[in-house]
């Protein structure tokens, strides 16, 4: 298998999904949600990368490094979601066009 | 490199932690009613942890003495003083809030909150790890306790939809931005091996490859996004109008100190041996921030929108400090930034002092029309920080911006100075505006509310700092930051 799948496989997937996750920030037009989910893809695009490249290094940083940022990511989406809670009570809406009380 | 000697080193980020952890009881315990007494009791600890870092700011802090955690932190003098900074910006914004929140008619919906004072706490402790970390796991700690604290306080008036949205923007570009940030490092742990700055920095000597040179960007992306230089800035002025206005004084000075600090670290620490590759990067930012924020903030209405851009111009005159990529440049930038936080905190001390009698705050250019006749002493301190700001002399704006111009043109790169220097003269433009508003246009006389003491004393003081009065001060703050500035160019 080790033949087959290498280092460089994994890292494609990660930037896909990092790209993924970028473009699901910007181009999405309908819901915030949506946004959080896209911002969970870039960290895990990380994660991938962060242990691919502990694997193939035999270095267990990156596999250390791994799991703070699952940690954080997980305190980054309550937040998120907390105060998306509290816009939606504001608001009554969570369309991403409707972002927009303040422009200039 | 015991932890005894770790514990020792950290005092004043335990300090911080410990005395956020009981306010955090405290309010769980006593609620919204004992905001006040938690707020000064945060004070205290802010200056009990700045009163640790004095002796290693006297003396300097340089070496490998410095290093905490098996090398994770680096408590040396430029993390000294970028902490000195953070905590008085940090001081400021608390002693301001009561005054906001709790006026007369501001019945509950918009009183103070207890948790204001513990997530103040819990930034800066964040932005202490920042300003000190020597690996990429604890800038990364950092950066994420002070933008997690950061996004909340966007929010916290929570009746308000304006403050809602700003939290809810802050936070959806604060994340994209530790996302790309990430990436980048994730990127140079695969190609040179490690996370800790030194082993970074070892692995980047010699020709960057793809891989490297694709992190390096990354990385740098992010931490523009953190600073909001150009292009990396479309959230500043939303965040900044629609956050509650002590908040916006505090995202205005402690954040960006950290940031500022942070990139400063990382450009000289991890990328010291590629100093052209970052040195093009930042030279960009720098001159397009203080182009955009000058020419952005012409035609804006509102004031705390107007400061906004008036902080992408300031971060580009720092980060033109940056750019110079020498011991003097990094002086004048660590000076600069003194002298701007003394500026912001005025500023908009000065905003939260136009209220109508009701308590509402005034945010507008025509709120403010004949603010001379109707409110002398607000309209001359708000003149003296617009002048400062604008870098007018003899006031102490104009000295930040000279020295940067003086490392700048020692360094030859005398037609960057001068584009920066044609920029400012348009930015001259919307400081000038508001002598037009408040001394020759009608008085509407509509600023008729009291302020607070807190707010005539730090208006006072900033007002001091950067009067003429304030060159005193220069010949310790360029020890100071030199100190600092030669900690920070030690490893190259």
């Amino acid at each position: 298998m080790n033949e087959i799948i290498g280092i460089e496989h994994y890292l494609v997937v990660g930037a896909i999904l990092f790209v993924l996750g970028v473009l699901g920030i910007f181009l999405n037009r309908k819901n915030v949600i949506v946004i959080l989910m896209a911002v969970e893809l870039i960290l895990l695009a990380v994660n991938i990368n962060f242990v691919a490249f502990s694997a193939f290094m035999q270095d267990l940083v990156g596999q250390v490094f791994a799991m703070l940022v699952l940690t954080v990511a997980a305190g980054e989406a309550a937040i998120g979601l907390a105060i998306l809670v509290i816009y939606f009570r504001g608001r009554g809406t969570i369309a991403v066009d409707d972002v927009n009380r303040m422009r200039g | 490199m015991d932890f005894a000697s770790s514990f020792a080193l950290t005092t004043a980020e335990l300090i911080l932690t410990g005395a956020g952890l009981v306010l955090l009881l405290w309010t769980a315990w006593a609620g919204d009613k004992a905001a006040k007494p938690i707020a000064y009791a945060a004070v205290l600890a802010f200056f009990a942890a700045g009163f640790t870092l004095v002796p290693g700011l006297h003396d300097g802090a340089i070496g490998p003495a410095t290093l905490a955690f098996g090398g994770l932190l680096k408590i040396d003098s430029f993390a000294l003083f970028s902490k000195a900074l953070i905590y008085l910006a940090a001081i400021g914004c608390l002693l301001v809030a009561p005054g906001f929140f709790n006026s007369d008619a501001a019945g509950t919906e918009r009183g103070m909150r207890a948790e204001y004072a513990v997530l103040v706490l819990f930034a800066a402790l964040g932005m202490s790890l920042m300003v000190s970390a020597n690996d990429f796991m604890s800038l990364y700690l950092g950066l994420e306790l002070n933008s997690l604290s950061a996004y909340v306080l966007a929010s916290i008036l929570r009746a308000d939809t304006r403050s809602a949205e700003a939290g809810l923007k802050y936070f959806v570009l604060g994340a994209l931005a530790s996302g790309i940030l990430l990436y980048g490092v994730s990127l140079l742990y695969g190609f040179t091996g490690g996370t800790d700055f030194a082993g970074v920095r070892a692995g980047l000597t010699g020709e960057l490859g793809t891989g490297a040179l694709f992190g390096l960007i990354f990385v740098m992306a992010g931490l523009a996004f953190k600073i909001a230089a150009v292009p990396f800035h479309m959230w500043t002025p939303d965040v900044y109008e629609g956050a509650p206005t002590p908040v916006t004084a505090f995202f205005a000075t402690a954040p960006k100190v950290a940031a500022v600090a942070l990139t400063a670290r990382v450009v000289f620490e991890v990328f010291g041996a590629q100093v052209e590759a970052w040195r093009q990067i930042v030279m960009f930012t720098a001159l397009a921030s203080i182009v955009f924020g000058a020419l952005g903030a012409i035609g804006q209405e509102n004031l705390k929108r107007l400061l906004a851009y008036s902080s992408i111009n300031n971060v580009g005159f720092i980060l033109l400090g940056l750019a110079v990529a020498n011991q003097a440049g990094a002086a004048s930038m660590l000076v600069y930034l003194f002298i701007y936080v003394a500026m912001s905190l005025g500023s908009f001390t000065a905003l939260l002092m136009l209220r109508s009698k009701e308590g509402d705050l005034y945010e507008t250019f025509g709120d403010i029309a004949g603010l001379a006749v109707t409110r002398p002493a607000i309209a001359w301190g708000l003149l003296f920080l617009m002048f400062s700001l604008a870098g007018i002399p003899p006031l102490l704006g104009f000295y930040s911006k000279f020295v940067v111009f003086q490392a700048t043109v020692e360094a030859g790169l005398v037609a960057f100075a001068a584009i920066a220097i044609a920029a400012s003269v348009i930015g001259a433009f919307y400081y000038i505006k508001f002598v037009k508003v408040m001394f020759f246009d009608e008085p509407v006389d509509l600023v008729t509310g009291k302020s607070g003491t807190a707010h005539w004393v730090l208006l006072a003081v900033t007002a001091a700092i950067i009067s003429p009065i304030g060159y005193l001060l220069t010949p310790s703050l360029t020890d100071l930051a030199g100190k600092a500035a030669g900690a920070l160019f030690l490893t190259i």
